[in-house]
């Protein structure tokens, strides 16, 4: 037995429950014991959906941020669970395994960061982005949306760096997918870390080979356990089938198989 | 129980609860009576594609196809980490031919801290083997006898939900010299996406875990428990102490918990809290008079 826990199941409260756009919701979350875990940019919690008859399993949720004893999540309702997730309000009780998963390198990285984030993939990056500046490094956001109302918690990303957007209407920032950002020509970065839908995690990665940067994506593969016990959730990479709720989510580019 | 001495009837299912060191964060190995580690075969296996999981009403599919890096890694890096839970380590032992199954067990029979194996002849996600065993009588009966020979200790074997007649393998594998049967092992299911126009798991098929299963489960311990002498491991679907209540009842003298550890890693240490306590309110000092019950 180990003298300390590091994983734990914990009840927490939604202290608010805010529409960002039609399909995304921000959840703030207290631990009822007052005890937040230490959780690091990148590691992800299982919540357990109040929706009861076809969600059974735990839903993986990134950890969005970390503020004043409070852990918020951003749900993208897309299903029954989620959309449950949705409904919760102020005073409900939900129940999270947490900390989950490996995070991103944020306390080795130095020099200008690029985060690019596409949906509501750009939740584990404001936490990220928030400790890359605590310890000196800069932080530059590149989000990716459909149209201008899907670029979520712009402004909050602004307090941190420098933020660039992309939208596929060109309604806010400039038109196209983030690789097609004209920074992407014009300057250099340290180091690249994505989370996103699949296809444009493939595209950022393409993107960091070529120009040479080091580059670490984040995985949403679907997952059971979370805990590193079903082997559900693998991914292919060049030590082999690894699982992407404890060996990851986050991987390095090098460490995939991806033909990119 | 067959010669295993259990401090409770709860352990772990194969496949839903690692090494258990995964789960220590979570449940006091003292307080279960054993775990059942992860399928280990012979040699490597990388498993099959992702994806390997979906998600169905009241259960879940899996096609992880048993990835494990073969026993002889058992033997030399995980067994070390294992020989001091507190708690019977039991292995979970798969293969493609009776000679395979029993080089398997026989390396596991010179591991003094492992009291046990578990044979899964019933896993329905590999192509060359395992449930092809489980789901005839001579097939069973061919691999329980190879084991039997290189293998000295307890010999759990794990029976199949996806055949005709359960209790005429279970007869079979007595007849070989099986010291106690498990079961079930999951249900063969599939699940469509029907946007994509595709199964949702890499081979099309999977194993249909969770209490969805439940019923299915309880039916087959009992037949089983009607037609064998040896003792009965019931497992499939159980979420609570009164799952596995009924379990027992229905002849199963100990209960394995699988899919549940998913939802809450610490259920299996509060059902074998909470059998003592049912025992203890239903005014029962041994569990063995609820064993079989309803047959009586
Ligand atoms: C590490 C990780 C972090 C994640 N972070 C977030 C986050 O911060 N915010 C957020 O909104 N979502 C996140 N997701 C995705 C989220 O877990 C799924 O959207 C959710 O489980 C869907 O559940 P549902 O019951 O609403 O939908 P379902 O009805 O179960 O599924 C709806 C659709 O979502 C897909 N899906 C189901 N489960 C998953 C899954 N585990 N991963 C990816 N797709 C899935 C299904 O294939 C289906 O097409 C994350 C996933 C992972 C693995
Ligand atoms: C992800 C997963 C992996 C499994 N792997 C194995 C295995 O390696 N060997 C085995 O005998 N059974 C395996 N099983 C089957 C379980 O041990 C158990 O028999 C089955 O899930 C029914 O019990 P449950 O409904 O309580 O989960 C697996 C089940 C799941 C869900
Ligand atoms: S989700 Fe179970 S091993 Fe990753």
């Amino acid at each position: 037995m180990r003298f300390f826990k590091m994983k734990q199941i914990k009840d927490f409260t939604v202290v608010s429950n805010n529409r960002l756009d039609e399909r995304n919701v921000l959840l703030r979350l207290s631990p009822i014991d007052g005890q937040m875990p230490a959780i690091k940019p990148g590691q992800f919690v299982q919540v357990q959906s109040p929706a009861k008859d076809n969600t059974f399993l735990r839903l993986p949720i990134s950890i969005n941020n970390v503020e004043d004893g409070q852990l918020w999540l951003m749900v993208q309702m897309i299903g029954d669970g989620t959309k449950a997730l949705g409904a919760l309000r102020e005073g409900d009780r939900i129940n999270l395994v947490l900390p989950l998963g490996n995070g991103f390198s944020t306390d080795k990285a130095k020099g200008k960061i690029l985060l690019v984030g596409g949906g509501v993939g750009i939740a584990p990056l404001l936490y990220a982005g928030k400790k890359l500046k605590d310890q000196g490094a800069e932080p530059v956001f590149l989000l990716g949306a459909r149209t201008a109302s899907g670029v979520l918690e712009r402004d909050l990303f602004e307090q941190i760096g420098r933020v660039l957007i992309t939208t596929e209407d060109g309604s806010l920032g400039e038109r196209g997918f983030v690789t097609q950002h004209s920074a992407l020509q014009q300057e250099k970065f340290d180091k690249i870390m994505v989370c996103g839908p699949k296809p444009m995690m493939m595209a950022v990665a393409r993107y960091a080979k070529s120009s040479d940067t080091d580059c670490e994506v984040s995985l949403e593969n679907m997952m059971a356990c979370g805990l590193g016990a079903c082997l559900c959730c693998v991914e292919k990479t060049v030590k082999g089938n690894v699982c992407v709720c404890t060996e990851g989510p986050v991987f390095n580019i090098n460490q995939l198989t991806w033909q990119i | 129980m067959a010669g295993l001495s259990l401090r409770n009837p709860v352990m772990t299912a194969s496949g839903t609860f690692g090494y258990g060191l995964e789960f220590e964060d979570f449940v006091p190995m003292s307080k279960l009576g054993g775990i059942i580690v992860k399928g280990t075969t012979l040699l490597p296996r990388e498993g099959n594609d992702y994806p390997r999981m979906a998600e169905t009403a009241s259960g879940m599919l899996n096609c992880v196809g048993l990835q494990n890096k073969g026993v002889n890694y058992f033997a030399e890096h995980i067994y070390p980490q294992l020989r001091d839970m507190d708690t019977n380590v039991i292995v979970n032992v798969s293969g493609s031919s009776p000679e395979n199954y029993a080089e398997c067990a026989a390396i596991i029979d010179g591991l003094d801290k492992i009291p046990a194996i578990e044979l899964n002849i019933s896993c329905p996600n590999v192509k060359d083997g395992g449930m092809a065993f489980g789901v005839t009588c001579e097939g069973a009966a061919s691999v329980v006898k190879a084991v039997r020979r290189a293998y000295h200790k307890t010999l759990i074997v794990k029976l199949s939900p996806n055949v005709t007649n359960i209790a005429d393998i279970a007869r079979a594998v007595e007849a070989e010299g099986a010291d106690c049967v498990s079961l079930i092992n999951t249900l063969m299911g599939m699940s469509i996406d029907i946007e994509k126009r595709c199964p949702r798991l890499s081979i099309g098929t999977g194993g249909l875990s969770g209490p969805a299963i439940k019923p299915v489960a309880v039916r087959m311990v009992n037949q089983v428990a009607k037609a064998v002498r040896v003792p009965i491991i019931g497992l499939g679907g159980i979420m609570t102490t009164e799952d596995a209540i009924e379990f027992m009842m229905a002849g199963a003298s100990a209960i394995e918990v699988g899919t549940a550890n998913f939802i809450d890693p610490a259920v299996s240490g509060k059902i074998a809290d909470g059998i003592n306590h049912w025992l203890d309110a239903h005014s029962i000092n041994d569990v063995n008079e609820i064993v079989g019950i309803i047959n009586q």
